[in-house]
């Protein structure tokens, strides 16, 4: 089946899956792939006019599809293609094809899906089934002077799809999404080979199968491919058990224009020289296509249980989770959302089936706010997941618990946290909804020294706002964080920034002013470019200011070395 | 009783004035000082922590509401004898009170009187707005009960030099950052440091204006604003005592008894109190595109840094910027008119051609953007006459004519009659130089086209760039934009007929000769002034010497130059002249300064001394280098 049967060609995630008001005026989420599915969000239309200003009278709508009239035309060298067929890898010129690997999920990338179309895509996509097939593609690339833009998953939000402008040699978008098998499981060095194009969610399928994980579940893991993360450094929900790709690979293979790059052995570390490994990771597709991984696994664990807890505000959640950082007792995932993205996910809890619950839960309220005293506009939440063998889980919990009273936390309970982790998967769904009342949004990510980190939170969120109202945004824009990792020095930060656009001609270029206002701030506030999102040609400009001019030319140089014709040419990362 | 409940920072987490002494002395700021120091010194850090402690209850401020509501009665009571008016521009009021719920503020008032504070205060207080807390000199303590008072109504202590003393500047500047990073007050100061004897706005200090902004620099909060403050009077309550200081006559020393003393004056008259609260000038915009990010991220927030050069400049900038906006906003009242007119007209000027000249000097100060405050149906010779009433102690009507009031002149010897002179001269001078900055760029164009008596544009403007080197410490400027200044000046001038330019040339017109003659001659005192210091200093100083050895010698050598009659310069005599001359030529390079033990000393190049005089005398042409642009 193509990818675009099952997935949306002009938004996030699966076709059968989005937000839509159905006849009574009331949001609902459709589908049944989402412990969400089917079921009716009451407070969420309210919650939608109060925070955007938005209603539902005023709509916009997307294309219902593609126009193959506007699509730029396949432009391939006869030799190339003949060359191309002699080998049997299967491939398309088809518009759809193109169009559909001609992006990423940034927001102007959908709005452009929407409203327009690029102005330049790939001409020809290929479907290599193995690492043998990638070599052959990428020698005929480098024998016919090709432009290869590796394709993965396609959910990349740094412009690291999109192809150059003015790039004049024939594009080939090397889609992996047929390499996708695992080669062997290796019980004894509890390591798996694994062809690059396996996409998150089959790969933990497929491994518990045979009773083991990579625990590696990045927010895009139903979509996004083991190649794709290694390409950008991918960082998983769960890195506190698992650690974050760079921890879990063991070896890679990668093929580039120079030839294949690969280490001897499959070792735990080695000492010989820079880790080339750390060449790869992160090279966005600038050096070659990352064929085969060797992954660590694990059995999967035993039990799992979710868990929240509710703080008096911001301030003292953080304090938390930088002593549990400190005790290093963090669970395989610790986040703490803000205020106004705790209403959020409270705008999104479902009608409630029996009377019982809907009393416990305002039992719950009036215990947190009348009781202990907890402002409902200032308090935030933890949520928690903990894994392993369930007797060590539950001593587990009982540490984090302990840790969270100290600073005025009170446990939550573990539908809120459960439900916490769902909503980061469907909240990409949202934007879709968003887009059709003129609500644009995107998210953004950071990582930051444990000190600086409510400063930041503070200032990246106030600057937003500023920006909104200089640049002429009608409406108070929805500015949003959540702490959703912690390490030994520090933390990532999550940002959401959405904002009604009615009234303004240009909103993409808007947008994009004040996502460049929030990364300068971020940047000023001691944040780093990027934490997992990458660099891509979004954030390009900052590249020199983050790691120097050296070191930016000591990136250049391995390009040039490995990559001299540029054949790689998607002009991301340098 | 008044409801006072005013408005605040929106951040603001309500606390004591223990409280924040106490999060200071706790503060990683200051703990790691402490251990540094107690490292250092072999000494145990508790005896360091309990000095720092000792250091907190010397400055800290402990506002009470109490307090504040005693002053605000008496100081009522008190103003009113005072003063006949005080004006605020209401719309600055509003502004300041949309900023204080936003952001961290700063106030940054003109410094002329110790009624500045008090007066700011007590608007707030009027306004209901944020009370804010003051840097005050540590004098201050030394008066009994009414140190204790200021302290309670928001006064909090600094010494006058504590750069070397690393554990008091860590305590101070962490006690400064505590309180603006929590939106406690609003946090005031004086840029100028003292308040400034001559109404001449003094030249910025920069260590506590470097400490607010600090926590903008670390992000700390998202934004701070500047509040530039001119507070103007028509008459200064330390007029005499500010003229004598200037002569060498030591002020009194801040005392309790002292200020029952000068209850006296409460039977005095001092007319109107203007009070601009200026723009709130937001530091991030100020900072935006120049400041580099790099340094304050790669080392803990916590460690003491010393700043970048280019934040060093960048502090330097927004002193002189804030400075220049208090001057802007800075009300003339008709009388700094009348002091200007009549200086150069000593002894006795005919009274109808005072009013005449003050009309037409009023039309040229508002040409030069001056802010003078003269309702539109008060005619001149009421201006003229209503001011002679306030300051019937500087001069006086006698037969049509306006004489300068240095009573005594008549009898007594020759000393007395020049120290009177000079009195009254150095009194009157008080109210000129609160023109002098509003006309500095255009006069100093027309000093430099007498000077060079050229007309070439690159002549005038290397004289003019020299004048501005020389009056650095005198007069403000923005650093580092001489041409733009030339620039600025030569449209004035050329904006009220003055002078004509081509691309080469600039000559006064027919018309202006008499503006030209006006302001160099209103810039007169400073140029020979500055001549007279220079000869002293190339001729009597052989040796080393102090600031405290200098003064003397030169107020002894002007002294007996008046004596002789061979000079008519007497603001010569003023110390804050003297004092201005030396670190001018500090910064021109003709002197050392070093820093000894017992406190500076200077070393002059009398070779380098003489040169500068010598391009005052025209004698050789000043040698700069002219930027391409003329």
């Amino acid at each position: 089946m193509k990818k675009q049967e099952l997935l949306k060609w002009n938004g996030w995630g699966y076709n059968d899956s989005k937000f839509i008001f159905n006849k009574k005026g009331q949001a609902e989420f459709t589908g049944k792939r989402y412990r969400l599915g089917g079921m009716v969000l009451p407070t969420f239309k309210e919650w939608i006019e109060k925070t955007f200003g938005a209603s539902l009278e005023h709509k916009t709508t997307s294309r219902a599809s593609l126009n193959v009239n506007d699509v730029p035309p396949s432009i391939v060298n006869e030799e190339f293609l003949q060359d191309l067929k002699a080998t049997k890898i299967s491939y398309s010129q088809d518009a759809e094809d193109r169009v559909f690997r001609a992006h990423g999920h940034c927001l102007h990338e959908i709005f452009v899906l929407r409203e327009g179309m690029f102005k330049r895509i790939p001409d020809l996509v290929v479907w290599p089934v193995c690492h043998e097939d990638v070599v052959k593609i990428v020698e005929l690339a480098c024998k016919h002077n090709l432009c290869i833009i590796p394709f993965g998953g396609g959910t990349s939000v740094s412009s690291a799809l999109e192809c150059p402008e003015e790039e004049k040699r024939t594009i080939v978008s090397l889609d992996t999404s047929q390499m996708n098998r695992i080669l062997w499981i290796d019980e004894k060095n509890l390591t798996a080979c694994v062809e690059a194009g396996i996409v998150g969610q089959d790969l933990e399928k497929q491994l518990a199968e045979s009773g083991f994980c990579t625990g590696h579940e990045p927010d895009s893991m139903e979509f996004s491919s083991l190649g794709g993360w290694v390409a950008t450094r991918a960082s998983g929900m769960k890195k506190n058990i698992y650690g974050n790709i760079e921890d879990l690979v063991i070896h890679i293979k990668m093929v580039t224009p120079r030839g294949i790059v690969e280490k001897n052995c499959q070792v735990p570390r080695m000492s010989t020289g820079p880790d080339i490994h750390h060449f790869i990771m992160g090279s966005e597709g600038t050096l070659g296509v990352v064929t085969e991984v060797t992954i660590k696994i694990r059995p999967v664990p035993e039990y799992q249980k979710y868990g929240s807890v509710v703080f008096p505000n911001f301030e003292r959640g953080v304090a938390c989770l930088r002593e549990v950082a400190k005790q290093r007792c963090a669970p395989a995932s610790i986040r703490l959302v803000d205020n106004a993205q705790f209403q959020f996910g409270h705008a999104l809890k479902p009608q409630v089936a029996s009377i019982f619950t809907s009393f416990l839960d305002g039992l719950k309220k009036f215990y947190i706010t009348k009781f202990k005293g907890f402002d409902p506009n200032v308090l935030c939440v933890a949520t928690l997941l903990f894994e392993g063998d369930r007797e060590k889980v539950l001593q587990h919990e009982k540490q984090v618990y302990d840790i969270a009273t100290k600073f005025g936390g009170l446990a939550a309970g573990e539908d809120n946290g459960q439900r916490g982790y769902m909503l980061t998967f469907v909240i990409a769904y949202l934007r879709d909804l968003g887009l059709d009342y003129y609500v644009i949004g995107e998210s953004f990510e950071t990582s930051v020294p444990w000190d600086r980190v409510l400063d930041l939170c503070r200032n990246v969120k106030e600057r937003i706002v500023r920006e909104c109202k200089e640049k002429g945004v009608q409406f108070a824009p929805l500015s949003t964080c959540r702490v959703t990792q912690t390490y030994d020095a520090g933390a990532c930060v999550y940002f959401y920034f959405a904002f009604n656009y009615r009234g303004i001609s240009d909103p993409i270029h808007v947008y994009e002013q004040i996502e460049r206002a929030a990364r300068e701030e971020i940047l000023a506030n001691g944040g780093s470019l990027s934490h997992h999102h990458g660099v891509g040609k979004l954030r390009k400009r900052w590249m020199k200011e983050s790691i120097s001019d050296v070191g930016l030319g000591m990136l250049r140089s391995v390009k040039e070395y490995v990559d001299p014709n540029n054949i790689f040419g998607n002009k991301n990362l340098l | 009783m008044k409801c006072y409940t005013p408005v605040i920072y929106k951040g603001l987490s309500p606390c004591k004035p223990n409280a924040i002494k106490s999060a200071v002395l706790q503060s990683e700021q200051v703990q790691y000082v402490i251990k540094q120091l107690a490292k250092e010194m072999g000494e145990s850090p508790d005896i360091i922590q309990e000095e720092a402690m000792e250091i907190l209850d010397e400055m800290g401020h402990s506002m009470q509401l109490g307090a504040v509501r005693f002053f605000a009665f008496t100081l009522s009571k008190i103003f009113k004898q005072l003063f006949q008016r005080v004006c605020v521009n209401e719309e600055g009021m509003q502004r300041l009170q949309h900023a204080i719920q936003e952001h961290p503020v700063v106030l940054l008032p003109s410094h002329r009187s110790y009624v500045d504070f008090l007066m700011l205060s007590y608007l707030l207080y009027t306004y209901d707005l944020a009370l804010p807390v003051i840097a005050a000199g540590i004098d201050f303590l030394g008066m009994k009960i009414v140190g204790e008072l200021l302290r309670r109504a928001g006064a909090f202590f600094m010494r006058r030099s504590f750069g070397g003393n690393r554990l008091y500047w860590a305590v101070f500047a962490e006690y400064v950052k505590t309180m603006l990073r929590s939106g406690y007050a609003p946090i005031e100061f004086f840029l100028e440091g003292t308040r400034s004897r001559t109404a001449k706005t003094l030249t910025p200090k920069f260590g506590l204006l470097s400490i607010v902004m600090e926590p903008f620099f670390k992000r700390e909060v998202f934004d701070t604003y500047l509040v530039p403050i001119s507070i103007s009077y028509e008459r200064i309550l330390e007029e005499s005592l500010y003229a004598y200081e200037l002569l060498g006559v030591p002020k009194p020393k801040e005392s309790t008894s002292g200020l029952l003393k000068a209850r006296r004056i409460l039977s005095d008259n001092f007319g109107t109190i203007h009070i601009y609260v200026g723009q709130p000038v937001s530091l991030r915009t100020l900072a935006s595109g120049r400041i580099s990010r790099c340094p304050y991220n790669l080392v803990p927030r916590h460690l003491p840094q010393k700043p970048s050069e280019d934040i060093q400049e960048f502090v330097t900038d927004v002193a002189y910027k804030m400075e220049l906006l208090q001057i802007e906003n800075m009300v003339l009242s008709p009388w700094v008119l009348v002091a200007a007119v009549l200086l150069q007209n000593l002894p006795a000027m005919d009274f109808e051609l005072l009013i005449e000249k003050t009309q037409w000097l009023k039309g040229l100060t508002q040409t030069f953007g001056g802010f003078v405050e003269w309702p539109d149906n008060l005619c001149a010779k009421k201006a003229v006459i209503s001011g002679l009433t306030l300051h019937s102690n500087i001069a006086r009507l006698v037969n049509g004519h306006v004489v300068l009031n240095d009573k005594g002149v008549e009898d007594g010897a020759v000393g007395e009659i020049v120290f009177k002179r000079a009195l009254a001269i150095l009194m009157c001078a008080t109210y000129r130089n609160q023109l002098l900055n509003v006309f500095v760029r255009p006069s100093l164009v027309a000093v430099a086209l007498q000077m060079t008596s050229s007309f070439r544009k690159e002549e005038v403007y290397s004289c003019f760039s020299f004048l501005r080197d020389v009056f650095s410490d005198e007069f403000i400027f923005f650093p580092g934009i001489s041409l733009k200044d030339f620039e600025e000046g030569c449209f004035l001038l050329a904006k009220c007929d003055a002078i004509q330019t081509s691309q080469q040339e600039i000559y006064p017109t027919d018309k202006g000769s008499g503006i030209v003659s006006f302001l160099s001659a209103m810039f007169r005192p400073f140029v020979e002034g500055y001549q007279l210091i220079f000869r002293y200093l190339s001729k009597e100083t052989k040796e080393a010497f102090t600031e405290k050895q200098f003064i003397p010698g030169v107020r002894n050598f002007v002294f007996q130059l008046l004596e002789k009659g061979n000079t008519q310069c007497y603001e010569a005599l003023s110390s804050d002249m003297q004092k201005n001359a030396l670190a001018a030529l500090v910064q021109l390079g003709a002197a050392k300064k070093k820093k000894m033990s017992s406190g500076f000393t200077y070393n002059v190049n009398q070779e380098a001394v003489n040169k500068i005089l010598d391009m005052f005398d025209a004698r050789i042409p000043v040698q700069k280098p002219v930027a391409a642009r003329l």
